[in-house]
C-alpha cells in the first residue's frame, strides 16, 4: 500500500490522541452529519477510510513536524552559534522567521480540514551549533531534506489547494537551500531534478534530531 | 509511435557521460526513474498497434493525457527559452567572472536536461513536442552583464512562479512527481542568482508578480508567464 510505504505509523498516531484513526474519522463525520444531515454522513466514512490512515492531513502533519524541527533549528542557531558574519546571522533569523511561518500555516490548515495538530517533538541537534562549519552543514542537510520530502508527498496529495500550499512552501524550501548552499561554497542546485523521498527515508534522515 | 527519445538519451554514451557528469550518479539514475516512471503507462500499448489499442490510447489521452501535455509543452516552451538564453550568454563571452561563468554554464546545461526529459516525456504520453521557439536576447546581451544577470534571474523566477502555478492542473501523478522535480531546481537557480544581484533570498524589488514576498511563494498563470516572456520571442 503506497499509504503504509510513506505514512510513518509514529507520525499517523500523532493527530490522534487516545483514540483510533477511525474513532476519530467516525467522530469527524458524525459532526459532519450533523451539520449536513445523516444521510450524508455514510459516504464520507467509507471513502475517508478508504484513504487508509494516508490522507492529506497525515502528509501536512508531517510537513508540520519538520517545520518544527527547521524553525527550532534556526531558532537555537540564532541564539548559540559563533562565528557567523552578519549577513550570516540575518539569513539564519530569516530563515528561522519563514519556518515559524511555515509552522503556524501547516497547523491552521490541518485544524481547517478537521484534523489536529501534530505536536512539536523535543529536539536535540547534538554538536551541530558548535561553530559555524557545523551549524552550515546541518542547515544543508536540513533544507535539502525538506525539499525531498515535499516533492515526494506532492503527489500523494488529493486536494489541490494542499497540494498549492505545499507547493509555495517547498519553493521556499529549495531557494533557502541554496543560499545554505552557496555560503558554503557548494552548487546551490547540484541536480537536474531534484530527487523525491519518501516520508521513511525523510524520517529516518532526521531520527538523529528526535531527542 | 517514436517514444525511444529518453531511451536514445539513456543510450547515447556522450549525452549520459554529461548528464552522470553534471548529476552525479545517483542522481542521474533517480531522475531518469522519475521520468522513465512518468511514461511508464503506455509501454504496453506502443507494443500493440490494433486499432483497439489506439482507442484505448486516445480514451486515455480524453482522460487527462491532453491536458498534461497541454502543460508539458508549456513548460518545454520555458525550458528552451532558458537553455538557450544560457548558452547565448556564454557564448557571448561577457561573463569574465569564473564563478559566475560556472554557475551560468551549470544553469544552463541543467535548462538543457530539462529540455530533453520534456520533449521525452511528451513524446512517451503520445504527445508532439513544441519547437524551440525563435528567440532575441541579443539585445539584452548587449545592455552588459548586469542586466543579463537580472534577465537571468527574472526567468528563473518566473519558471517557478510558472511550475507551481501549473503544478495544481496537472493530472498524472508521475508527471507531477518530474514537475515537482524541476520546480524546486527552478527555484534554487532563482535563488542563486537572486543572491549574486544582491535582491535578498526571496528576490525583492525584482520582476514584479513572481518573487516570493516572505515565506510563501506565489503561483502564475499561463497567460501571464507567456506575457513576461514575450519580449524575448522574435
Amino acid at each position: 500500500m503506497a499509504s503504509s510505504r510513506l505514512v510513518a505509523p509514529e507520525l499517523a498516531t500523532i493527530d490522534i490522541k487516545g483514540t483510533t484513526r477511525e474513532a476519530f474519522l467516525i467522530r469527524a463525520t458524525l459532526a459532519a452529519g450533523a451539520t449536513y444531515g445523516a444521510l450524508s454522513a455514510t459516504p464520507y466514512i467509507t471513502k475517508a477510510l478508504a484513504q487508509d490512515g494516508g490522507g492529506d492531513v497525515d502528509i501536512l502533519n508531517f510537513a508540520l513536524t519538520l517545520e518544527y524541527l527547521e524553525a527550532e533549528f534556526y531558532t537555537r542557531a540564532v541564539a548559540q552559534v559563533k562565528g557567523l558574519s552578519g549577513d550570516e546571522m540575518k539569513l539564519a533569523k530569516e530563515l528561522r522567521d519563514n519556518e515559524d511561518e511555515h509552522v503556524d500555516a501547516l497547523a491552521a490548515t490541518v485544524k481547517k480540514l478537521g484534523g489536529t495538530p501534530a505536536k512539536k517533538p523535543s529536539l536535540d541537534f547534538g554538536a551541530a551549533f558548535a561553530n559555524r562549519t557545523s551549524f552550515l552543514k546541518t542547515a544543508n542537510t536540513l533544507e535539502d531534506a525538506g525539499v525531498s520530502a515535499y516533492n515526494g508527498a506532492g503527489p500523494l496529495i488529493k486536494s489541490v489547494d494542499v497540494l498549492a500550499a505545499a507547493g509555495s512552501i517547498v519553493q521556499i524550501e529549495a531557494r533557502h537551500a541554496a543560499l545554505i548552499r552557496l555560503i558554503r561554497s557548494k552548487p546551490p542546485a547540484p541536480l537536474a531534478f531534484d530527487k523525491p523521498a519518501t516520508m521513511d527515508a525523510i524520517l529516518a534522515k532526521i531520527k538523529p534530531f528526535i531527542g | 509511435m517514436t517514444d525511444s527519445a529518453l531511451r536514445e538519451l539513456a543510450d547515447d554514451p556522450s549525452s549520459r557521460k554529461r548528464f552522470f557528469k553534471m548529476m552525479g550518479g545517483a542522481g542521474a539514475v533517480s531522475a531518469f526513474g522519475v521520468l522513465l516512471a512518468a511514461c511508464g503507462d503506455d509501454d504496453k500499448k506502443d507494443t500493440a498497434s490494433t486499432p483497439a489499442a489506439a482507442d484505448d490510447d486516445a480514451k486515455q489521452k480524453d482522460d487527462g493525457a491532453k491536458g498534461d501535455i497541454a502543460i508539458l509543452n508549456y513548460a518545454l516552451t520555458l525550458e528552451f527559452l532558458e537553455a538557450e538564453f544560457y548558452a547565448k550568454v556564454i557564448d557571448s563571452g561577457i561573463v569574465k567572472d569564473k564563478k559566475v561563468a560556472a554557475i551560468a554554464t551549470k544553469f544552463g546545461e541543467t535548462e538543457q536536461e530539462h529540455v530533453d526529459a520534456l520533449k521525452a516525456t511528451i513524446k512517451k504520453l503520445g504527445g508532439k513536442p513544441v519547437s524551440a521557439p525563435k528567440t532575441k536576447f541579443e539585445e539584452t546581451i548587449d545592455k552588459g552583464l548586469m542586466t543579463v544577470l537580472e534577465t537571468a534571474a527574472d526567468v528563473e523566477n518566473l519558471g517557478a512562479a510558472a511550475y507551481l502555478g501549473a503544478a495544481g492542473r496537472i493530472k498524472n501523478k508521475d508527471v507531477l512527481a518530474a514537475a515537482l522535480s524541476i520546480h524546486s531546481v527552478e527555484a534554487r537557480h532563482a535563488a542563486a542568482l537572486n543572491q549574486l544581484l544582491g535582491r535578498g533570498f526571496g528576490g525583492k524589488g525584482g520582476l514584479k508578480g513572481t518573487l516570493p514576498d516572505g515565506a510563501f511563494a506565489k503561483g502564475m498563470d499561463e497567460a501571464s508567464v507567456l506575457a513576461a516572456v514575450k519580449p524575448f520571442l522574435a
